[in-house]
């Protein structure tokens, strides 16, 4: 059985994912080499159980990534930190430094001029947002470390590559912070 | 009483986090429908206090997919804190760039996100309805896909750094004039690029009968549509210009507006049950005021393309419709027309004589304390509007990201489909399929349009009319 690989994206901006599209014709290769069993870019909805390697791109911003963080750590068996919003809050954080309410009422009060006011949280709504944006292992124990904003193809390759013949990379000659 | 609810959590294939809720009445019948964008980072507050050069790379982060719009759209209001006038060869080579992401980004929604449900088909096995499951049922097509959008984002790489969050489009210019060795590569991979991109228009259009059903439920109303022209010309053009509203007619109501005065334009309202803010045109009121932006707004709005091979196809698609092209699922198809578009700019711009010229950024201090850049992104209009003081430092921020201009219009098309589609009785994962494949038509950019991004889940929740949860349909 090919081993089954995951990629989740939380508060981040995609660009991790498509650096993971960048590695362009070695995803054919790769495709041959693992199943991805759940990922923003397919269709199964619920996170499956015995994964064996799951990338986490994006820091932990609402209730609902928090939820997912735990589901995805208790089923998965290697957990990477994928690049800097995950492995530091990167971007997302930046808010962390006003009041929540603040940059709430920035964007849904202050530039908003038919039914000012802030979204409802909940079942229908939209899930609560954290007081602070902050990174994957304060939550969860993390396997492998992989910064970079978005860490480059090759890194990724690199890591995938490793964890799939059964070895422990290190990317650190191949990435780093605000790369 | 009882309402019904089916939840679609996360929407997937598409960029950022969404959600679907569709309510049902008493008897089951598709009473309304949400598109909930569900995460939110607030780029427009956090960004106070940061000097306002750091914008572009900041504001960059709102979307990985489609940075180097942000890095426009940034800059340009930067220029215009500056008060320059910045280089004639500089705005080739941001155009350049542009392109370059319009043909990645578009190459991205077809091929990789979308052409699942158009060639394995709405009802096919989730499980390998994607990329990967393309890769064995189509290698040609999936290589095709993975090359076009190898070459636009090489053409970044080669002019910026990197792929993803390059560092070159600056406030005033680029940071370095293009090397003839660039210039050279940009041409050599061309031919290939063109040539896949003619094969997946011809094949679309050959095919666009099999998708007559899609044709007309998916997003299929009148509306308006936004975007920018060429100035003067009514030409396609996505880094300069000024705004044009049409109607549904293709009659032009509002023309040659300048950017500046997008306030007076476009309103921005408030739903509670979505991070995402909708746009809509103001003298229509909310949410009367309901415009579409993106290629298929974009091709309904000009006059003309510019370019020879795209102008063909241009006039081929306008004849779909004597007065605008209203479905959503032809967004598809001005996508492929837009390639081929991005593809003849990129060529004329490598071969214009003056490329090279080394003289591509202005400097000036702060001169302006206020800033309103513009741009047209893969999925439609980017606003950046800055306020700094006396030192350059950002007070204020607002972006209405292309996506967002288009959340009225997601909002319909998901009921259009829900009602179209869906049999509470005897729901199935293909129904829900539909109802995501028309949100993946509109190719949104969530990340960004809440300046905040996240995935897409796709839960789909039955609840009646009481709030009682009757169904409920997760893939997995």
């Amino acid at each position: 059985m090919k081993p089954r690989v995951a990629t989740i994206w939380l508060e981040g901006c995609s660009g991790c994912h498509m650096s993971f599209l960048d590695m362009d014709e070695r995803l054919i290769e790769l495709a041959d080499k693992m199943d991805l069993v759940f990922s923003p870019l397919a269709d199964i909805k619920e996170f499956p159980e015995n994964v064996d390697v799951t990338l986490v791109e994006g820091a932990i911003n609402t209730v609902e990534d928090l939820a997912k963080l735990r589901k995805v750590r208790s089923r998965t068996k290697i957990l990477v930190s994928f690049g800097d919003c995950a492995v530091t809050a990167n971007v997302p954080s930046m808010r962390n430094e006003f009041a929540l309410k603040d940059v709430l009422e920035r964007a849904y009060v202050e530039h908003a001029d038919v039914n000012p006011g802030m979204p409802i949280f909940g079942e229908h709504g939209v899930p609560a947002l954290l007081l602070r944006a902050r990174p994957v292992h304060e939550f969860v124990p993390v396997d492998i470390f992989v910064p970079g904003c978005p860490p480059p193809p090759d890194a990724i390759y690199f890591v995938v590559s490793e964890l799939l013949a059964g070895r422990t990379p290190d990317p650190g000659a191949l990435t780093r912070f605000g790369r | 009483m009882e309402t019904r609810t089916i939840v679609i959590n996360p929407v997937t294939r598409i960029e950022g986090h969404g959600k679907v809720t569709i309510f049902l009445d008493e008897q089951g019948q598709v009473n309304d429908a949400h598109f909930q964008v569900t995460d939110f980072r607030g780029f427009e507050k956090l960004a106070e206090g940061r000097p306002f050069y750091e914008m572009p790379a900041i504001t960059a982060r709102s979307c990985g997919i489609c940075p180097v719009s942000h890095l426009m759209a940034s800059a340009k209001a930067c220029d215009q804190i500056m008060a320059v006038r910045i280089p004639e060869t500089a705005v080739k080579l941001r155009k350049l760039m542009n392109l370059a992401q319009i043909v990645q980004s578009h190459a991205l929604s077809f091929f990789h996100l979308s052409s699942p449900d158009l060639l394995l088909g709405m009802d096919s096995d989730p499980a390998q309805r994607n990329i990967f499951g393309l890769m064995q049922k189509y290698p040609d097509l999936a290589r095709d896909g993975i090359r076009l959008r190898k070459y636009g984002q090489s053409i970044i790489e080669w002019l910026g750094g990197k792929r993803v969050h390059p560092t070159w489009v600056v406030p005033g210019g680029v940071s370095a004039p293009l090397t003839p060795e660039v210039r050279g590569r940009i041409a050599a991979g061309w031919p290939e690029s063109m040539t896949i991109a003619q094969r997946t228009l011809d094949w679309f259009k050959h095919n666009l009968s099999r998708y007559s059903e899609e044709a007309r439920t998916f997003g299929n109303f009148p509306s308006l549509f936004m975007g920018l022209v060429g100035h003067n010309t009514g030409e396609l053009e996505h880094y300069h210009g000024r705004l044009r509203f049409t109607d549904a007619n293709g009659a032009v109501i509002a023309d040659e507006v300048d950017p500046a005065r997008y306030m007076d334009y476009i309103g921005e309202a408030v739903e509670p049950f979505s991070y995402l803010k909708s746009p809509y045109y103001k003298p229509l009121g909310y949410p009367g005021g309901i415009y579409r932006v993106g290629p298929l707004a974009r091709l309904n709005i000009i006059d003309k393309c510019g370019t020879p091979k795209a102008d063909q196809e241009w006039a081929e698609f306008r004849s779909i419709d004597r007065r605008a092209v209203l479905s959503s699922f032809y967004y598809h198809y001005a996508r492929l027309i837009e390639i081929v578009y991005g593809l003849e700019r990129i060529l004329e711009i490598v071969n214009d004589p003056n490329i090279l010229d080394k003289q591509v950024r202005a400097s000036a201090g702060v001169n302006s304390l206020e800033g309103i850049g513009i741009s047209e992104a893969p999925r439609g209009t980017l606003f950046h509007h800055y306020k700094v003081d006396e030192n350059g430092l950002i007070r204020d921020v607002n972006m209405i990201i292309a996506t967002g201009n288009n959340n009225l219009a997601l909002n319909r098309s998901v009921l259009q489909v829900a009602k179209h589609t869906i049999r509470s009785d005897r729901l199935t994962e293909g129904m829900l399929n539909r109802v995501e494949a028309v949100v993946r038509a509109y190719d949104p950019c969530l990340s960004c349009s809440t300046h905040a991004f996240g995935d897409m889940p796709l839960h789909l929740m039955l609840v009646g009319p009481d709030g009682v949860l009757l169904d409920e349909v997760r893939r997995g």
